[in-house]
């Protein structure tokens, strides 16, 4: 019995509800997320001033647009967790269960994961902008249609995302303790990515080397897509980018959980 | 009962087998050293692309940056070695073990610091210390007395400071359910304040992390001094020798916040 | 004239009540109750006493336990154990205190055990000279010579436990409480723990106090029992004063040859139920009025007995009786 698209709408809509009740966690992650916000933006007006007025086409307001909305991004993009989830379930033999179940470990993750996602934009990525809009302010387009393929660019990055964590915590299946690849994970992920300084201001070899990953595809091209930034064919090119990511870290993501189930079948777990 | 060796034999005990615990898995240390290695770099990448596009941030270099760079990632990594673990305080609550810790005679703050030395820190120290090193030589610094003493009360004093943090952290997980995320706001949050030049903070900010959570005593106004250089409005550079009453205050909060934590514990909030 | 000597557990009205949130699905406000987990107990142990502590799961046992220990504070009343407080006192009374939790540990997962015993004693600052033949004692008599090296998490539960006992009587406790200690282990290695927490006793006249769903270990091992019901001291008295009070009723278990109608008409016995048509059948009796023996004889005469068992009372069977013997 093969599950159909209504299940993983089932899914995903458990995903959307589990976060309701952690509320605090949310509300934590929304302060966190604001005080870093601040911090950056501070960083970043003194580096567009040093340099001038513009920097590697940012000016004050663009640039704080860049920095609120990775902010607000962040909850649903999730891009230091990952499917840690996973990984704790390898680790203590419980992967076993979801091998039985008539629905893809993948696909199943990753509804759940989308509808987690769509839960945070309200409480925890709206009041981000909202916040930086209100104190150092923001320049957003006025146009609607940067927001509406800014959603598609969005669900197309915390896919991304979400596969990418999801390669990673699979690696549990040969690695002891994945605490390590993840913390490493995390910060790669989130530098090569544009979540601290656009990647627009790399020197041009680590622009390269950023690009030849799929991490500017979560951070910095929705980003780039709703801030006006990006846009015309230029946008189209990025999302088909992202598309392109998403196919190969999903792929990857496969043939690695096929591999592990098939290590867990002849060991044992 | 004789009690031989002095007050520090339990925990000289308790940390000697966890170094000889993690010293008898040599290839997952040295591949958790090279991985917190790579973030070392990753984080002073970070700061190094801002200045292939800038000369200056906040009236700082990047040789002057270096420096704050290196004392505040110093300050931060050691008190990530040696405090850092408290972080499992949730886990140990969760689990029940932590009621082990009150059936020792010792104190439960001194044991949970103690239960663990987090030796993969050593890859994030070694990157600091570089980068301090490199950030003292290129300037020119006029070396003294008083130069030694604000490095060595920096770096003291520092680490001290998130140490302090760390266990603020660790004791609001005590009424906190998946609360470290919270947290964070001001543990990794003021570590990435400290790092940066507190000059080119709005006034709000610069009073959060210089004076409620200061952070800016851990790098930024010790490398004022070295270098001989002002401080912004709010924040004097000759504060810097005022770090250890800065260290004082955070560690006067973390222990009435852990005193509150445990009493909650006690109290059936577990 | 002598003194008479202070408890080494004083117990007066001691309660603990904890509140449970339940939380509501779409609104703000949780409901609230209250659950008393101990209610009002009051009880003294002397020093060398062996006291066994039973009730039924939830029943509050856990919860005494922690306040004995200084774990949890108590709501209401006083609790002074070695006379001490145990909250305000807490590292004082670790130093004369052994606690064994059946269901967690205190030693270092991932170490040998030889290294768990040699921190313990750092911990506790026993003169070295004096911790290593307490450890060497302690490794002989508990048969643990083997398992010194192997790292604590790969030893077997039995190994665990002994170990966990050894841990907490490294330092020569004049108190030991045991909290569901022989829980999940093999009839061999709960007579090896039984027998030395009786030579312990023996040798040094250390107190006990032990929680257990065991009856058998109550039976070899306490000369009092507490039973606690809901919360509330139910029974305090000797073993013996239990069972008149509630009467030693054993179930003996026959498998017949042959199925056969219930056996409800035997001297001294009920018949309590009767499996797989009648080839399996259940019967009660008060061991103070007959035996499982002559129980046996009369089942023989009425037909042919394959196989037999007998199933000791159950801690819940006791509690419930007690109840309802005392309304």
């Amino acid at each position: 019995m093969r599950a159909n698209l209504r299940t993983y709408g089932q899914l995903a809509r458990a995903g959307f509800h589990r976060q309701s009740t952690y509320r605090l966690a949310l509300l934590a992650g929304l302060v966190t997320n604001i005080v870093f916000g601040f911090i950056r933006a501070a960083i970043l007006f003194a580096a567009v001033e040093s340099a001038g007025g513009t920097l590697a086409g940012y000016t004050s307001d663009t640039i704080s647009a860049y920095v609120w909305l990775s902010q607000g991004l962040l909850g649903a993009v999730n891009i230091l967790g990952g499917a840690s989830e996973l990984s704790e379930r390898i680790r203590n033999g419980d992967v076993a269960v979801d091998f039985t179940r008539p629905v893809d470990v993948q696909a199943s993750y990753l509804a759940t994961d989308l509808g987690r996602a769509a839960f945070t934009i309200l409480p925890r990525g709206l009041p981000s902008v909202l916040v930086g809009a209100l104190t150092v302010g923001l320049a957003l387009p006025a146009q609607i249609w940067p927001y509406l393929l800014g959603l598609v660019s969005i669900t197309l990055a915390v896919s991304i995302s979400f596969l990418c964590g999801y390669a990673v915590n699979i690696l549990g299946f040969w690695l002891v303790e994945t605490r390590g690849v993840r913390s490493l994970y995390a910060v790669t992920s989130s530098f090569l990515g544009g979540l601290f300084v656009p990647v627009g201001l790399f020197p041009d070899w680590l622009s390269t080397l950023a690009h030849a990953t799929p991490f500017p595809s979560i951070v910095q091209v929705p980003i780039d897509i709703i801030s006006g930034h990006v846009i015309g064919v230029e946008a189209i090119k990025a999302v088909a980018m992202q598309c392109f990511w998403a196919a190969l870290t999903c792929l990857v993501g496969r043939s690695l959980t096929r591999a592990g189930r098939h290590k867990l079948e002849v060991q044992g777990g | 009962m004789a009690s031989p060796g002095g007050w520090a034999t339990p925990y000289r005990a308790v940390i000697g087998s966890r170094i000889r615990a993690q010293r008898s898995y040599p290839a997952s240390f040295v591949l958790d050293l090279f991985g917190a290695l790579l973030i070392g770099l990753a984080e002073f990448a970070e700061v190094w692309v801002i200045f292939h596009n800038v000369r200056m941030l906040g009236g700082l270099d990047f040789t002057a940056v270096l420096v704050l760079f290196g004392l505040s990632n110093l300050a931060f990594s050691a008190a990530d070695l040696l405090v850092g673990h408290v972080d499992n305080l949730p886990t140990f609550v969760r689990m029940g073990t932590i009621d082990a810790f009150y059936l020792r005679p010792q104190p439960l703050l001194a044991q949970l610091v103690t239960s663990e030395v987090s030796l993969r820190r050593l890859a994030r120290i070694g990157v600091a210390l570089v980068a301090l090193t490199a950030g003292l030589t290129q300037n020119h610094i006029v070396w003294g007395p008083q130069v030694l003493a604000m490095l060595v009360l920096a770096v003291v004093c520092g680490t001290a400071i998130f140490a302090g943090l760390f266990v603020c952290a660790a004791s609001l997980q005590f009424f906190l359910i998946n609360g470290s995320e919270l947290t964070n706001s001001f543990t990794y949050g003021g570590s990435y304040a400290g790092s940066q030049p507190a000059s080119i903070f709005p006034t709000p900010l610069k009073m959060i992390f210089g004076y409620l959570v200061p952070v800016a005593f851990t790098a930024y106004l010790p490398t004022l001094v070295i270098l001989r250089l002002p401080g912004p409005a709010g924040l004097p550079s000759w504060l810097a020798w005022l770090t250890p009453l800065a260290a004082l205050w955070v560690w006067l909060v973390a222990l009435r916040l852990w005193r509150w934590g445990t009493r909650h514990y006690q109290g059936g909030g577990g | 004239m002598t003194r008479p000597e202070p408890a080494i557990i004083d117990v007066a009205d001691l309660s603990r009540e904890f509140t449970i949130h339940r939380k509501g699905s779409r609104r703000l406000r949780r409901d609230r109750s209250i659950l008393t987990a101990v209610d009002r107990m009051s009880f003294a142990i002397k020093p060398g006493e062996s006291v066994g502590y039973i009730g039924a799961n939830g029943a509050g046992k856990s919860t005494t336990i922690k306040m004995l220990t200084g774990i949890l504070v108590p709501t209401s009343g006083v609790v002074r154990t070695c006379g001490l407080d145990p909250v305000r006192q807490r590292r004082e009374l670790a130093r004369r205190i052994g606690v064994v939790f059946g269901q967690r540990s205190q030693l270092w997962w991932d170490l040998p055990l030889r290294e768990s015993f040699s921190i313990l004693a750092a911990i506790h600052r026993l003169d070295p000279a004096r911790a290593r033949s307490r450890t060497t004692d302690l490794v002989e008599q508990l048969e643990m010579g083997q398992s010194l090296e192997t790292p604590v998490r790969q030893l077997s539960l039995g190994q665990r436990m002994r170990a966990e006992l050894a841990a907490a009587l490294l330092h020569s406790p004049d108190l030991v409480i045991l909290d569901e200690p022989t829980i999940g282990l093999d009839v061999l290695s709960k007579q090896r723990l039984r027998e030395f927490l009786i030579h312990e006793r023996t040798e040094r006249g250390t107190t006990l106090l032990l929680t257990t769903h065991d009856m058998g270990d109550i039976e070899r091992l306490c000369d009092r029992v507490l039973v606690v019901d809901h919360g509330r001291l139910a029974y305090d008295g000797s073993l013996p004063g239990l069972a008149t009070m509630v009467g030693d009723r054993r179930v003996l278990v026959v498998d017949l040859a042959a199925p056969v109608g219930d056996l409800n008409d035997l001297p001294d016995s009920e018949h309590l139920g009767s499996d797989g048509s009648g080839m399996r059948q259940r019967l009660a009796f008060d061991a103070e009025k007959t035996t499982a023996a002559t129980l046996l004889a009369e089942v023989a005469k009425r037909c042919e007995v394959r196989d037999l068992s007998i199933e000791e009372p159950d801690i819940e069977d006791v509690v419930r009786r007690i109840y309802q013997s005392t309304r």
